[in-house]
């Protein structure tokens, strides 16, 4: 070992930038994975689809009482699900070989999307299937998901989660009711986010004052509520119909832009619950980037004791990031209620408060990311609804199971780079 | 402005912290405040700063008492800490973190991002302080996260800035740099209280220096007289001998050698990039480089705790590659870890259980799957005894040891196996000096016995005591391969920070 002249650093490996070419055998791994999975969904359109359908597929684009009327989307079933299959296909060999690398998120996207379609074409095979109606939908049940994404969001980027958004949805939904059917539609919407704030100030207490920990609060708040709504359903709302018995907000058009073909009744013909989700989000969003509440807020849940050592209670902004977060979940609880149905039944919320946790870290705690993603849970659960109308050979049961489906596969398989605040769910300890 | 502290004592449970300190930092100067760890500096400048309250004595600015009820009352007073592990938002922008709490605003609590920006450089350029107000905190290098730091302290209008022993994280050229900064903040009227436990640093930037031990000022010197001896004296209580006495080594044949071996994380940055390196028996090999520069990976790649991606491990000539942690074990690596807390011990099991933690399942401490207290017990009392861990009870807690001594439990229990290969990563941070001085000898001792040794140290003095050959990291390549007689601190500080030819 003649060590006397030191070698010159070996410069062999080639970098691009920080990252190497070579792939690492976790991703090779999950190309080969979603390359597979995108094969079989080719083979499934090609051997299950293409047989079972003939003639054309219909799809409406406007409702009867547009302003603007649209001519429906005739496309010939079987051609279309050829096409569409080997769409697919191209993508999942090139996928399974080579892999997207970068792109791979946005390639599983497009993918999941095209499938979507040809089960549209499948669907609509021979009968006319209203496409608006079912976007219009989309958006409607995408907004208790984006809302409780959102009450999350607020949550955890103080730094503390928020498992109990079901329960907050839950109780806005049950408050909601009660109270919009003793005192009209818009004292319900007050009681339910006032309803959704108190729980939340229940979370904040035991999890700034009292250090509990969070995931047990989140979770005994949902059971609480559940137990509590279905025990006060059975003993007062059975007895007595007329406090379930609810005004609901009717769509309320915007002149022009309403009028404005497939976007506005999706966009602009929608309840005030609708319109307060998109105002939130873009709110929200400015007021946690813009802002000193905001940048004070994301401090806290990245690094409290910095924000601590500069003269930032930790405590205080926490508590007001958690009831705010607890009001928008309270208000995402009215959407059930006063929102589309004007009665309460037991968990009827039915895990959306779950749903918007998942959708609010595809979106990388991020509102408007949030948002997007809770489009894709809303689009598969409107899919379920018109296909259990339609005369479609699939169990309703097993079409229910779909959107839980989609985000298990979201979560499990899309999310990989997203990162949390730092410090969610741990409580701060002073010294 | 001048700082007085005058008997300052803060108890927590069971432990006096500080104990009548008083202190003076005169207006304009710099004051060194040195102890070893464990001393109360951190406790004293938790006072300092409001985030501790203290049980008795007072703090005097320009001879006025003051109240600290929390950090903001110490801001207000003029008071700048700069901590040892920055408070910093790594996710966030410079000028976000600088102006976090003072935020400037427009209607209704809207941030004035152009001001906040103005503000930063307007500082950054009256102190010389380079930084880019946009930059994101976690791609800056450590260095230039300090200087966020000052500005942060600079702009609340700090008059009187702590330093929590700053240069623990930088290379030998930011030290420098940082002693400019230092030189001109001192120029501009600012009181300086520097922490620290490195002894030349003190002296080289310091005009008062106050000596902490056990909670209590020892001793104030002067630096333009007092020598690092002196000072370590003080420190310790009793004489200490700082260079490691050792004769050349005589290395024999290959024992561990690295062949290519890389190592990528999640994303596929490479951790590890195509290292190569060989140990051979009787020498120590150094590993030099600013923390996180691989070697901590190094160290897991070799031990097996961590997969590699390519290239080969071989030990005493077998490829060990894809041998599990334990067959490298018994097939004669020892591993004193880099984390004596995380890794290197079970705090709550008993001093006997931690020596037997690597060895419990085999004869003679576990026989036909039972332990045998007898075996265990007689090995642990020899141990304690022969690798002078106090107090020797060892029915008490390794987490009740103090660090040098709970890193002398690990090195007893590393060491007292003879086995062919050494690895000690930082095997000295952060304990006494009393203690340094004897795991040194240590492993000296062990190189002389014709172990292969090595050593992954963040302290260049380390490496520089102890090592045969030296190798620098940097971004998880090796880049410098040293003789230790042909080289210098200076031209492997340039290595460590990237610089090197």
């Amino acid at each position: 070992m003649n060590q006397a002249s030191a070698p010159a650093p070996r410069e062999s490996y080639e970098l691009t930038g920080k990252r190497t070419k070579e792939l690492t055998k976790r991703q090779i791994r999950k190309a080969r994975i979603s390359g597979v999975v995108l094969l079989l969904l080719s083979g499934l359109v090609m051997l299950v689809f293409v047989p079972a359908v003939s003639g054309v597929s219909t799809f409406g684009l406007s409702t009867p009482d547009d302003a603007i009327q649209l001519d429906s989307l005739a496309v010939p079933s079987a051609g279309s699900l050829w096409v569409l299959s080997s769409v697919l296909a191209f993508l999942g060999a090139t996928q399974f070989f080579r892999g997207f690398q970068g792109k791979t998120t946005i390639i599983l996207g497009i993918s999941f999307g095209v499938f979507a379609i040809a089960l549209m074409v499948w669907a609509a095979s021979g009968q006319e299937f209203s496409l608006i109606s079912m976007l219009v939908a989309t958006v409607a049940r995408s907004t208790p998901i984006a809302l409780g994404a959102l009450s999350g969001i607020l949550c955890e980027r103080s730094g503390v989660v928020n498992i109990g958004i079901e329960g907050m949805l839950l109780g806005g939904a049950f408050t909601g009711v009660v109270m919009g059917s003793l005192l009209g539609g818009w004292i319900g919407l007050l009681s339910a986010t006032l309803t959704g704030g108190v729980l939340a100030l229940l979370l904040a207490v035991l999890a700034v004052k009292f250090r509990v920990d969070q995931i047990i609060i989140g979770v005994v708040i949902n059971i609480l509520v559940l137990g509590l709504t279905s025990f006060l359903t059975a003993q007062v709302l059975v007895k007595k119909p007329e406090l379930n018995d609810a005004p609901i907000f009717a769509a309320v058009k915007i002149p022009i832009l309403g009028d404005i073909p497939i976007i506005g009744p999706m966009f602009f013909d929608q309840t005030i619950i609708v319109y307060g989700m998109f105002i939130l989000i873009g709110s929200v969003t400015y007021l946690l980037f813009r802002t000193r509440w905001g940048l004070r807020t994301r401090a806290v849940g990245e690094n409290p004791k910095a924000a601590d050592s500069l003269g930032v209670s930790v405590a205080k902004v926490r508590y007001l990031a958690v009831i705010y977060g607890g009001m928008v979940g309270g208000f995402a609880g009215a959407w059930f209620t006063l929102g589309s149905v004007g009665r309460f039944d037991e968990n009827m919320t039915g895990g959306r408060g779950f749903i918007g946790l998942a959708a609010m870290i595809f979106g990388a705690w991020n509102p408007i990311g949030a948002f997007l993603a809770a489009l894709i849970f809303g689009f598969s659960e409107s899919l379920q609804q018109k296909f259990a109308l339609l005369d479609i050979p699939i169990p309703s049961e097993f079409l229910a199971m779909a959107p839980y489906l989609v985000t298990i596969v979201v979560v499990a398989g899309v999310v990989g780079r997203v990162r949390p605040p730092a410090a969610d769910g741990q409580p701060y300890e002073k010294q | 402005m001048e700082l007085q502290l005058r008997g300052i004592t803060k108890r927590f449970p069971g432990v006096l912290a500080n104990d009548d300190v008083s202190l003076t930092a005169r207006s304009g100067t710099v004051l060194a405040l040195i102890g070893e760890n464990g001393a109360g500096k951190s406790t004293l400048m938790n006072v300092l700063s409001g985030l501790y309250r203290s049980d008795a004595g007072e703090i005097l600015i320009d001879g006025v008492h003051q109240t600290f009820r929390d950090p903001g009352d110490a801001i207000k007073a003029g008071i700048g800490m700069v901590h040892q592990h920055f408070m910093l938002v790594p996710v966030f922008s410079v000028y976000e973190n600088v102006i976090l709490g003072v935020e400037p605003t427009k209607a209704g609590g809207v941030l004035n991002r152009r001001e906040a920006r103005r503000e930063v450089k307007e500082i950054s350029e009256r102190y010389g302080l380079a930084v880019d107000p946009d930059a994101k905190i976690e791609n800056l290098p450590v260095g230039i996260q300090q200087r966020v730091e000052i500005i942060k302290v600079l702009l609340r209008g700090a008059k009187i800035l702590v330093f929590d022993e700053p240069t623990a994280v930088l290379t030998p050229q930011e030290v420098e740099e940082f002693f400019g900064i230092v030189a001109e903040l001192k120029a501009r009227g600012a009181t300086i209280i520097f922490i620290t436990h490195k002894l030349k640093e003190a002296l080289a930037v310091a005009d008062d220096i106050t000596v902490l031990r056990g909670g209590r000022v020892v001793g104030h010197a002067d630096p333009t007289t007092a020598t690092p001896e002196d000072l370590a004296a003080m420190m310790v209580g009793r004489e200490i001998d700082l260079t490691v006495d050792k004769e050349p080594g005589t290395p024999g044949r290959t024992i561990l050698e690295l062949t290519d071996v890389t190592m990528v994380d999640d994303y596929g940055r490479p951790l590890l990039n195509k290292v190569s390196l060989s140990v051979a028996a009787g020498e120590i090999v150094g590993v030099a480089g600013i923390q996180g520069n691989g070697q901590t990976e190094l160290v897991e790649a070799i031990t097996g705790l961590l997969p590699i991606s390519s290239g080969r491990v071989e030990f005493d000539g077998a490829d060990i590659s894809n041998r599990s942690v334990r067959d490298r074990h018994v097939l004669g690596i020892a591993h004193v870890p880099e984390d004596r807390n995380d890794m290197g011990m079970v705090g709550s099991f008993t001093i006997k259980e931690n020596l037997v933690l690597d060895s419990y399942y085999a004869a003679p401490y576990s026989k036909g799957g039972r332990l045998q207290k007898a075996s265990i017990q007689e090995s642990a009392l020899a141990l304690v005894e022969a690798y002078d861990v106090r107090p020797p009870l060892i029915e008490n807690t390794g987490g009740a040891l103090s660090g040098g001594n709970a890193q002398k439990m690990i090195v007893a229990r590393e060491f007292s196996r003879d086995v062919p290969l050494v690895i000690c990563a930082q095997p000295t941070r952060g304990i006494d000096v009393g203690s340094i001085e004897y795991i040194h000898e240590q492993i000296v001792r062990k190189r002389n016995e014709g172990k292969a040794i090595l050593i992954v140290s963040t302290e260049l003095d380390e490496i520089f005591a102890l090592s045969d050959r030296i190798i620098v990291m940097y971004d998880g390549k090796i880049v410098a391969e040293r003789l230790v007689g042909e080289t210098t601190p200076t031209e492997i500080g340039l290595f460590m920070a990237g610089k090197g030819s």
